[in-house]
């Protein structure tokens, strides 16, 4: 499993092999912990998250406001501030180890291979430079463009991502664009170098669901056309159902529950997973249906609670609960992995808590052992 | 929040025959920057019954919120009328209409910048009875603590702190809160929960349901989502480019659109559902400027089923079934039968 990587100190050029030749995963997580010292205390934003991710796949990242999706993006990408962090674990991409490298190394590989499109795109691009020159700086650097070629080229882009008369919006600053369009300029700068993988945090948070949609089928579309991968983050389980391969769902700085996309729906073991899909309205539901909502909001990631994180919300929650931490495992199929004691079945708590019936489990690569009863 | 299990949607049978609280005709909104003039409302009309929730939906940019000021008055209409119980606003003496506008209280998109980050909550929530309110000071407090819960936040360790210390969800409990304080008999929410999170949103929208029915509110409710839209409202009014395109029950809306927009907005909406297949397609194209909209029908450029009748002439709004308005010439719905014409044009 262990590939060779760039060592520490190493500020040569990185090799990175052509897309054909790569092997998966592309991307690879493993243990990632990213703490934040603070005046208050320790956050522990991300605490030991492992994934992977294939070569021109989707995997959709959910879980509420303050989950750690952020600090996990910028964690993978090695963006994180200078000081006060606490971080561990190993970021395997494309076969070089991020977490060794020297910023120049970084540099290196940021646009070119591996991109970001952010949250807020009015402050991640810089609002006193034109769009055009924002993207055309990348192209110089990493693809060795001069002025003319690199202009023609942001043109181009522009105008694959739906900008009308981009002859003209080059010039423009970010301020002058809707909130669309500043997104479709964000996404014309994570891709101009063709990168591998392009993490998109929340990337149509705040805009309508009109522009959502169209900012969605263009991220697709361009990911199907350049074979890149692509890690989607999102509040929304609606805004990855049909569009991403695999989804991991995270609530307190963990990973709860993920699996195939359609299994993660029509399986669902994760009583969060269940609570975050009941709390969307449905068009289909008659007006005036109540929404399910999960009571009370995620926990203080300076204290967050003993045993399962979820449990203080938890509809499901018994003693053994609030007194262990469930592992992540599976049970039954091998691609599905959830952190439950009491994980659902059929909708229904398994295990002497509910009607369910009691599931096989399976510790993480260790044997079959049947799941405990409850302390209680 | 325990109030009574609210269900919006249950009274539409009785809001029908119930009093029209407000009532909008031929509302036109005007904005000048230099010579140039935008039309961000263009003539509409509507009316809101007591005790219903009637919701605003469309695109960003298309007249929602300019018309919710107006409402309030807080935006000045160019022409038109807007009659609150009775009661035209816009010829009302400044003090007169100070008055009624407590009674039609506006909560907004953005919750924490809404609030004053220099205030402490419980004056923040205040606000209204100090303006407006007598009452000795006891009894100011007693009804900010009584709000504040009723509104799932704690007054006692909430109340002497500041908004930034509240999350988005939280500084909307504590809008809503302020809002209710000045005992409104109605409520116009301007995208409540478009900033934030679907879990949030939930506990949100269930609040708004359950505060409509223990305080007797009629409301508009205006977002960009339908499925949230048709979730709190009786009656959906979509709007496109300043005009109102379709109006219709919540339900019927959703089981037969008559507006081509209005399908697409169906389409647009993230069904957190793999299996879920989309029978239509989603919007392409950008909401046109409104310095220079389209002739004719102001939804041509991007209507699949345009035709050439809709550059050459405006489609009226009008009835397709009782209740059921659209404006668009080829409606996906058939138009109630026309009533039948005298034998004198058979031969
Ligand atoms: N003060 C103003 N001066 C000039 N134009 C304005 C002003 N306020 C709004 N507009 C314009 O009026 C139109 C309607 O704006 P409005 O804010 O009502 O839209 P909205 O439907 O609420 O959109 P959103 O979903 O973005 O909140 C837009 O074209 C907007 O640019
Ligand atoms: N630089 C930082 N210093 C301290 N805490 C931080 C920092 N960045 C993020 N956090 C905290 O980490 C947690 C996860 O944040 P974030 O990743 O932004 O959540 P999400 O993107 O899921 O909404 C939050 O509690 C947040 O306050
Ligand atoms: S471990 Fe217990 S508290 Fe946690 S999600 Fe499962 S049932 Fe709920
Ligand atoms: S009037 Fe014509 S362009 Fe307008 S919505 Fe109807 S069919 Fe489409
Ligand atoms: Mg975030
Ligand atoms: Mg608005």
């Amino acid at each position: 499993m262990i590939r060779p990587t760039a060592g520490r100190g190493n500020a040569g050029t990185l090799h990175f092999p052509d897309v054909s030749d790569l092997a998966d995963p592309l991307l690879e997580v493993e243990d990632l912990v990213t703490s934040f010292r603070t005046t208050r205390g320790t956050v522990h934003a991300v605490d030991r998250v492992s994934l992977t991710v294939n070569r021109g796949q989707t995997l959709g990242v959910v879980g509420e406001s303050g989950s750690g999706k952020t600090v996990l993006s910028r964690s993978i990408m090695g963006l994180l501030p200078a000081r006060d962090v606490l971080r561990s674990g190993t970021v395997r991409f494309a076969g070089h180890d991020l977490t060794a490298m020297e910023p120049a190394q970084l540099r290196q590989v940021w646009g070119a291979q591996l991109s970001m499109i952010f949250q807020d795109p009015m402050t991640a691009l810089n609002p006193v430079v034109r769009i055009g020159r924002q993207i055309t700086e990348s192209l110089r650097l990493h693809l060795k463009m001069d002025r003319k070629e690199a202009t023609a080229t942001a043109i181009e882009l522009l105008r694959s991502v739906g900008i009308p008369s981009p002859e003209q919006r080059i010039r423009s600053y970010p301020f002058q664009l809707s909130g669309g369009m500043r997104q479709r300029v964000m996404i014309a700068i994570a891709l101009a170098c063709a990168p591998r993988l392009v993490l998109a945090d929340e990337p149509t948070t705040g805009l309508d669901v009109t522009v959502q949609a169209q900012i969605l089928d263009l991220l697709a579309a361009m990911q199907q056309e350049r074979h890149m991968a692509v890690i989607l983050v999102t509040h929304d389980l609606g805004v990855v159902a049909k569009r991403a391969d695999d989804i991991a769902v995270m609530y307190a700085g963990r990973i709860v529950e993920r699996a195939p996309t359609r299994t993660l729906f029509a399986h669902t073991r994760m009583p969060y997973t269940r609570a975050l899909m009941d709390s969307i309205p449905r068009l289909s539901d008659p007006s005036g249906t109540r929404l399910r909502a999960i009571g009370g909001r995620p926990p203080d990631l300076i204290h967050p609670p003993t045993g399962c994180r979820f449990s203080p919300r938890c509809p499901y929650v018994q003693d053994k609960c609030r007194e262990a931490d469930p592992p992540l495992r599976t049970a039954g199929s091998p691609d599905h992995l959830f952190a439950c004691w009491f994980p659902l079945v059929d909708g229904v708590p398994s295990g002497p808590s509910g009607s369910g019936q009691p599931v096989t489990l399976t510790t993480n690569g260790a044997p079959n052992n049947a799941v405990e009863a409850p302390a209680s | 929040m325990t109030g009574p299990a609210a269900t919006p949607g249950t009274n539409a049978g009785s809001a029908a025959e119930a009093p029209v609280m407000l009532e909008v005709e031929h509302l036109v909104v005007e904005f000048r920057s230099g010579k140039e003039r935008v039309q961000a409302v263009s003539d509409i009309s509507f009316e809101v019954r007591t005790g219903e929730t009637l919701g605003l939906v469309g695109e960003s940019g298309c007249g929602k919120t300019t018309t919710g000021r107006a409402l309030v008055q807080v935006q000045p209409a160019t022409s038109g009328s807007v009659r609150f119980q009775g009661q035209d606003l816009g010829r009302l003496s400044k003090r007169e209409l100070r008055k009624t506008r407590t009674r039609i209280q506006m909560i907004f998109q953005d919750p924490i910048s809404s609030l004053n980050p220099r205030r402490r909550i419980r004056d923040i929530v205040a606000e209204p009875l100090a303006i407006w309110g007598t009452g000795s000071a006891e009894e100011r407090a007693a009804q900010v603590r009584s709000m504040l819960e009723s509104v799932g936040i704690d007054p006692d360790t909430a109340g002497d702190r500041r908004p930034q210390e509240f999350s988005g969800g939280q500084c909307q409990r504590i809008s809503i809160a302020r809002a209710l304080m000045a005992k409104p008999s109605m409520l116009i929410c301007d995208e409540p929960v478009s900033a934030l999170d679907v879990s949030v949103q939930a506990q949100i929208l269930n609040l708004l349901a359950d505060l409509k029915a223990a305080f007797g509110l009629t409301m508009v409710f205006i977002a960009h989502d339908l499925a949230v839209v048709k979730n709190v409202s009786d009656r959906v009014a979509v709007m496109y480019l300043g005009k109102l395109v379709e109006l219709a029950d919540s339900d019927d809306l959703y089981r037969s659109p008559a507006h081509p927009y209005t399908e697409a907005l169906m389409a647009s909406i993230p069904e957190p559902d793999p299996e879920h297949v989309s029978t239509h397609e989603p919007l392409t194209g950008e909401l046109p400027s409104p310095l220079n909209p389209p002739s004719g029908c102001r939804f041509r450029t991007r209507c699949p089923y345009v035709q050439d009748r809709c550059a050459s002439e405006e489609p009226p709004l009008r009835e397709v079934s009782p209740g059921h308005q659209v404006a668009c010439h080829f409606p996906l719905r058939q138009l109630s039968p026309v009533p039948e014409r005298p034998a004198a044009t058979t031969v």
